[in-house]
C-alpha cells in the first residue's frame, strides 16, 4: 500500500484532508507531511486566500482553465466538479487507493490530497491528457490488448502510476511494476493483467 | 419443435453428440468453439478504449444541468429511538434546496408491526436518517450539521456470540422477514425467532435434508469434525453506491450504480407509486458491485425525494465510510461440521450447523457446498441468522459458499489424512463430477502436485505447502432476459438490452454472439445496454448474465438474419433457405452466388429491421421453477503458500484455478474474471476483516487503509485453466464464471497452510497472530 516516492504530502507538506481529518498511519508520506506541516505553513509569506471561492488558473492537459475554487478545495474536486474532467476518480478521499492519481509537473500525486491552490503554477496531466489526440499512449493500448481494465474505475489511476513508471524506467522488471502500482487498489482483480500490460508497453516503447 | 444434434461433454474427455428438441424459432446448433470464428476467441473488450482514456461515464460522473449535490445524515448511535428531528435551520441555510427525512429504514430485514412515530428506528451506527440537496457538496455537508435530532439511546449488541446469549439486547422486538433472492440474500419465510436468533433454515437453493444423518454417522468407520469461523467482509467496490435522480412530471429518470436496472425501476415505481413506464433507469458504466448493488436503497429513495422537492436533478453518492457501514457485507459464520465415512472413503453422513450475522439483515447461511459437492446419502444442515446492531449483509460473490467451502474442504482433507490416502485420490473416489475430475488432473499437473510433502515436513523457518479445494455453483438462468437486434439501411447492426456490463465483459460477448450469427466482425456490432428503455435484461448477479442474455441475443440475431435473407432471396433469384451469411456476404449454398450484406441492407423494404427474442427454457427440459436451471459448474483450485514460522506471515506463491462455464465465450475475459475471484479469495483468506468495537458499536476500520485488502504486492502467480464443457442447454450453451471463481480459494489456501506447518487453522482471516497461536508460539 505504501508509495512514499509518489505521495504528494511527502513532497509538498500540507493538505486539507491530511490536516483536517488526521487520517493516521496510512502512508509513510503522510506522516512525513504532517511533520513538515508546521514548518511550511507558518511563514508569513504564504499567500492568503478566501474564505470564499477565488478565481484560479490551472494548466491541465496543455490547456489553460480559468475557474473558481475554495481555498480548502482539493484538486480532484476541482477537476471533476468544475472542469468536468471526470476521468479522474474519487474513491477513498485519503490517499489509500490512488484512484485519483494525476501528474503534477510529471510526478504522480493523489489529487484527493492535493490542494488546488498549490498547483496553480504547475503542469497538471489527467487521464484525459495521456493520449496524443486520437493516438493512444502505448500503456493505454497495452491495457486494451491485455484486458487490464474490468469495471474500469481504478483504471485511470492505475494507468497514471504505470505511465509514471515507464517515464522513469523504460525497462522495468515485474517486481518494479508491482511496486509502481502498490498504492493502487483494484477490487475487480486486474493486477495480473496490469503487470503484463505494463511490461508489454515497455517492450513496445523499446 | 425440431430436432437438432448438439455437442455435449468435454473435448478430449467425453465429447459426443446428443439430439435435442428445439423451438423452430431458434437457430441451428453451433459446433464446438474450434469451428467458430468469434465465439470462444479472446476478442478485445469493446469498451476498453473508453475506460483507458477516462471517457467512460459512471454514475458518479454524471453532471446534469442544474444538478444539486446530495449528502446524507447518518446515525452516530448503534441503537436508538428518534424522538424528534428539526430540519428548519438546515432548510434555511443558504444554498440548500431540499431536505428530506426518511420515514423508515429501507434495507435489511423488515419488522412486522410495531410502533411508527414517523422516524426510522435506529438499529446500527451509520444508518440513514435524512438527506440534504444543495448547490454544492460542501454546502450540503454544512447543512447536515444543522439538522437537530433528539435520540433516546438504547442498549445494543454488535458481537455475534454476545447476541446469541439469553438476555442480550434485542435487535428486533418483533418477528422479521426479508424476501429471499436468487443470489442468496434474505431468508426463508416464517422461521422461528428466539431472542436475536432466527432459524434454523434447512434449505439452500435446491432440496433440503436427505436421509438419516444419525444413522449415517452410526454406519461410519471414521468421523471428522470441526468448528470453523469466518469474518465479515465488506464489498468495497471502488465506485460507491449512488444515484442521480431527475424527477420530472412526466418521467422519473435515475442514473444508478446498480447491478439491476429493471430491479431499481420496479422498486422506484412501487415506492413512488408510478407506472413502470414512467421510470427510466440508466447504468452505462458501473464501478463494481460484487452483489451489493441492488434495489433503490435508503440513499436512492432520499435522492429521488430531494429531486422531487427541489425540482432539480440530485446526485447522491455515498462516501467511503457509509459504503462500509450501510450497504452490504458478507456475513460472518460460526459453523460446526461433522462428516462420517467408511474405511474406503465412501461418505455416510454430513451434518452442518451454522450461525452467522448479517447485522440487521437475513441471509447469513453458509451455502450449499456441503450439500452439493460430494455424493452422500445422509445430509442435514441447520443454519441460523443472528441479529446484531450492524449494517445489513448483502449477497456477496457466491453468498455463503466461501464460508461453506472453508469448512468442508478442510474436513475432506482431514478425512483423507485419517484414511491414509492422498487428498486428490479421495476426491477422485467420492466426487462423481466428470468436469472436476478433469480439472483435478489438469490442476495437479500445473502445480506439480506430486512434489507435495507430508504436512509440516518442510525444513527451515519458511515452510512451503500445497493444498486443494473444490466448489460447485448452479447454472442460474433468468428467463426475463430479452435482446433486440436492429439492422439499419446504412449497413449498421445494433443490439439492445437492459442488461449491464459491470466490468464482466457483457458488451464484448454480445458483439461476439451477434457477429458470429450474422457473419460480421464484432467491431461492426454496436452494443447498447444498461437502460430500461431497452428490453429487460437479467440482473448482474448469480453468474447468470452469460447464460441468460446470450441465447436471447443469438436468437434475436437469427430472426433478423432470416428476415434479411427473405428479402434478399428474390433479388438474388434464390430461395431464402439456400442462403447463408458469411464474412459480410450473403452466399448461396447451392449456386455460390453472392451479394454483400451491406447491399442487401440498402435494399431493405423498411429503413430498419427490428427483431427480438427472450430466453426460452433450457433445451431438454432442464427447467426448475422460473429462475433456476439445475446442474453444476465445477471448479478446482490449488494453492502453494509459504509460511514464516517465526513471524506467522503467510504468502500465497501460486494459485492454479481450473474452472468450467459451459461454452467459454471469451477466454481472455474469463481469465480476468477468474483472476478477480482468486484475488478476492486470497484477500478474504488472509487480510480482510470488519472490526467492530463492542463498547461503542462502531466499525473501527471503515476506510480503505485499515480495512486491509490485497493490493499488487500480495498478488501471486495465477494460472487459469478453463475447461470447455458442452451441455446442449441453449443456443449458445454459455454460463457465467464470476462466482465459482471466488468460492474455493480461501479453503485451498487453508489446506496449503496446513500442509506447510502441520497445524490446521479454523478461523479466517488467517493472519500472522493466528498462525503463531496455532504453532503455540504466542
Amino acid at each position: 500500500m505504501k508509495k512514499e516516492e509518489n505521495k504528494p504530502a511527502g513532497k509538498k507538506g500540507f493538505s486539507r484532508r491530511n490536516f483536517l481529518r488526521g487520517t493516521g498511519l496510512t502512508a509513510a508520506g503522510m506522516v512525513v507531511g504532517t511533520k513538515g506541516f508546521a514548518g511550511e505553513f507558518a511563514p508569513a509569506a504564504a499567500p492568503v486566500y478566501g474564505p470564499d471561492e477565488v478565481p484560479v488558473t490551472l494548466s491541465v492537459n496543455d490547456g489553460s482553465y480559468q475557474t473558481l475554487a475554495r481555498p480548502d478545495e482539493v484538486l480532484v474536486d476541482t477537476l471533476r466538479e468544475r472542469l468536468d474532467l471526470t476521468g479522474t476518480k474519487l474513491v477513498c478521499g485519503r490517499g489509500a487507493c490512488s484512484a485519483c492519481t494525476v501528474m503534477v509537473d510529471d510526478k504522480p500525486v493523489c489529487s484527493c490530497l492535493t490542494l488546488t491552490m498549490e498547483v496553480q503554477d504547475k503542469k497538471i496531466t489527467t487521464i484525459e491528457g495521456v493520449a496524443d489526440g486520437d493516438e493512444l499512449h502505448p500503456i493505454q493500448q497495452a491495457f486494451i490488448d491485455e484486458d487490464a481494465s474490468m469495471c474500469g474505475f481504478c483504471t485511470p489511476g492505475m494507468i497514471m502510476s504505470c505511465k509514471s513508471l515507464l517515464d522513469r524506467n523504460s525497462n522495468p522488471s515485474l517486481d518494479e511494476v508491482k511496486k509502481a502500482v502498490r498504492g493502487n487498489l483494484c477490487r475487480c482483480g486486474t493486477y495480473p493483467h496490469v503487470f503484463k500490460a505494463t511490461l508489454k508497453a515497455a517492450e513496445r516503447m523499446g | 419443435m425440431r430436432k437438432e444434434k448438439f455437442p455435449i461433454g468435454i473435448p478430449g474427455v467425453n465429447l459426443r453428440e446428443i439430439e435435442r428438441e428445439v423451438p423452430v424459432t431458434e437457430p441451428p446448433a453451433w459446433p464446438i468453439n474450434d469451428k467458430l470464428k468469434h465465439v470462444g476467441k479472446s476478442v478485445k473488450r469493446t469498451d476498453a478504449i473508453l475506460k483507458v482514456t477516462g471517457k467512460a461515464k459512471y454514475t458518479a460522473d454524471i453532471n446534469l444541468p442544474g444538478m444539486l449535490q446530495g449528502r446524507m445524515l447518518r446515525s452516530p448511535h448503534p441503537s436508538a429511538k428518534i424522538l424528534s428531528i428539526d430540519t428548519s435551520a438546515a432548510e434555511a441555510f443558504p444554498g440548500v434546496k431540499a431536505v428530506y427525512v426518511l420515514r423508515s429504514n429501507m434495507s435489511g430485514a423488515e419488522p412486522k408491526g410495531g410502533e411508527d412515530n414517523g422516524y426510522p428506528e435506529i438499529k446500527y451506527a451509520g444508518q440513514a436518517i435524512a438527506g440534504v440537496a444543495a448547490k454544492d457538496g460542501q454546502t450540503a455537508e454544512e447543512a447536515l450539521k444543522l439538522i437537530k435530532v433528539e435520540y433516546q439511546t438504547m442498549p445494543f449488541v454488535v458481537d455475534m456470540d454476545e447476541a446469541r446469549e439469553p438476555g442480550a439486547p434485542l435487535v428486533f422486538e418483533q418477528q422479521v422477514e426479508q424476501e429471499e433472492t436468487g443470489g442468496g440474500g434474505g431468508g426463508a419465510k416464517g422461521l422461528e425467532q428466539q431472542g436475536n436468533v432466527r432459524g434454523p433454515s434447512t434449505k439452500s437453493f435446491f432440496g433440503g435434508p436427505r436421509g438419516d444423518v444419525e444413522q449415517g454417522m452410526a454406519e461410519a468407520d471414521v468421523i471428522v469434525e470441526g468448528i470453523f469461523r469466518t469474518q465479515v467482509q465488506t464489498h468495497s467496490a471502488l465506485e460507491t453506491h449512488g444515484i442521480v435522480a431527475d424527477w420530472k412530471p412526466d418521467m422519473l429518470t435515475v442514473y444508478a450504480s446498480t447491478q439491476s436496472t429493471k430491479g431499481v425501476r420496479s422498486e422506484m415505481a412501487s415506492i413512488f407509486d408510478l407506472p413502470e413506464s414512467k421510470v427510466r433507469v440508466i447504468c452505462e458504466y458501473m464501478g463494481g458491485g460484487f452483489g451489493a448493488k441492488y434495489g433503490a436503497g435508503n440513499f436512492g429513495v432520499t435522492a429521488v425525494n430531494l429531486s422531487k422537492i427541489s425540482g432539480q436533478p440530485v446526485k447522491l453518492m455515498l462516501d467511503r465510510k457509509a459504503e462500509h457501514l450501510a450497504v452490504g457485507n458478507r456475513p460472518n459464520s460460526w459453523q460446526e461440521l461433522k462428516i462420517g465415512a467408511k474405511k474406503d472413503g465412501t461418505l455416510t453422513a454430513i451434518k452442518q450447523e451454522s450461525y452467522g450475522t448479517a447485522g440487521i439483515g437475513l441471509g447469513a447461511g453458509v451455502g450449499r457446498v456441503a450439500q452439493a459437492v460430494y455424493e452422500c446419502p445422509n445430509f442435514l444442515t441447520e443454519q441460523y441468522d443472528v441479529f446484531t446492531n450492524a449494517g445489513p449483509g448483502a449477497a456477496f460473490r457466491a453468498p455463503g459458499n466461501p464460508q461453506g467451502a472453508f469448512a468442508l474442504e478442510q474436513l475432506i482433507d482431514e478425512l483423507a489424512e485419517k484414511l491414509g490416502t492422498d487428498a486428490l485420490e479421495l476426491r477422485d473416489k467420492i466426487d462423481n463430477s466428470v468436469v472436476r475430475k478433469e480439472e483435478r488432473r489438469l490442476a495437479a499437473k500445473a502445480i506439480n502436485w506430486s512434489r507435495r510433502k507430508k504436512p509440516g515436513s518442510d525444513t527451515g523457518v519458511i515452510k512451503r505447502g500445497i493444498g486443494v479445494a473444490q466448489s460447485t455453483w448452479p447454472r442460474l438462468i433468468d428467463i426475463d432476459s430479452t435482446a433486440e437486434v436492429r439492422m439499419y439501411r446504412d449497413g449498421t447492426v445494433e443490439i439492445r438490452s437492459g442488461v449491464m456490463d459491470i466490468g464482466t465483459g457483457t458488451r464484448t460477448i454480445l458483439s461476439q454472439i451477434v457477429a458470429e450469427e450474422l457473419g460480421l466482425e464484432p467491431e461492426q456490432i454496436s452494443v447498447k445496454i444498461g437502460d430500461t428503455l431497452f428490453p429487460n435484461g437479467p440482473a448482474s448477479g448469480g453468474s447468470k448474465v452469460s447464460g441468460s442474455i446470450t441465447p436471447a441475443a443469438r436468437n434475436a440475431a437469427y430472426k433478423a438474419k432470416q428476415e434479411i435473407l427473405k428479402q434478399a432471396a428474390p433479388k438474388m433469384e434464390e430461395k431464402a433457405a439456400d442462403l447463408e451469411l458469411k464474412d459480410g456476404m450473403i452466399v448461396s449454398k447451392t449456386s455460390g452466388k453472392t451479394m454483400s450484406f451491406k447491399d442487401a441492407l440498402k435494399q431493405m423494404r423498411t429503413s430498419q429491421i427490428m427483431t427480438s427474442a427472450s430466453r426460452e427454457d433450457d433445451y431438454g427440459g432442464f427447467m426448475v421453477g422460473t429462475f433456476i436451471s439445475h446442474g453444476d459448474l465445477g471448479s478446482v483450485q490449488m494453492a502453494e503458500v509459504s509460511v514464516n514460522t517465526e513471524t506467522g506471515f503467510v504468502k500465497v506463491e501460486k494459485i492454479v484455478a481450473a474452472h468450467s462455464c459451459g461454452r467459454p465465450l471469451n477466454p481472455m475475459q474469463i481469465q480476468s474474471q477468474v483472476n478477480g475471484g482468486v484475488i478476492q479469495g486470497i484477500s478474504y483468506a488472509l487480510y480482510e476483516d470488519r472490526v467492530m468495537d463492542k463498547n461503542t458499536g462502531h466499525m473501527l476500520n471503515a476506510n480503505l487503509d485499515q480495512y486491509k485488502i490485497a493490493f499488487s504486492m500480495e498478488i501471486p502467480d495465477i494460472e487459469v485453466i478453463n475447461i470447455e464443457e458442452y451441455t446442449a442447454r441453449s443456443s449458445t450453451d454459455a454460463f457465467g464464471i464470476a462466482e465459482p471463481a471466488n468460492i474455493a480459494t480461501a479453503a485451498a489456501v487453508a489446506n496449503a497452510i496446513y500442509n506447510a506447518i502441520g497445524v490446521r487453522l479454523y478461523e479466517l482471516p488467517m493472519t500472522p497472530d493466528k498462525v503463531l497461536k496455532a504453532l503455540n508460539l504466542v
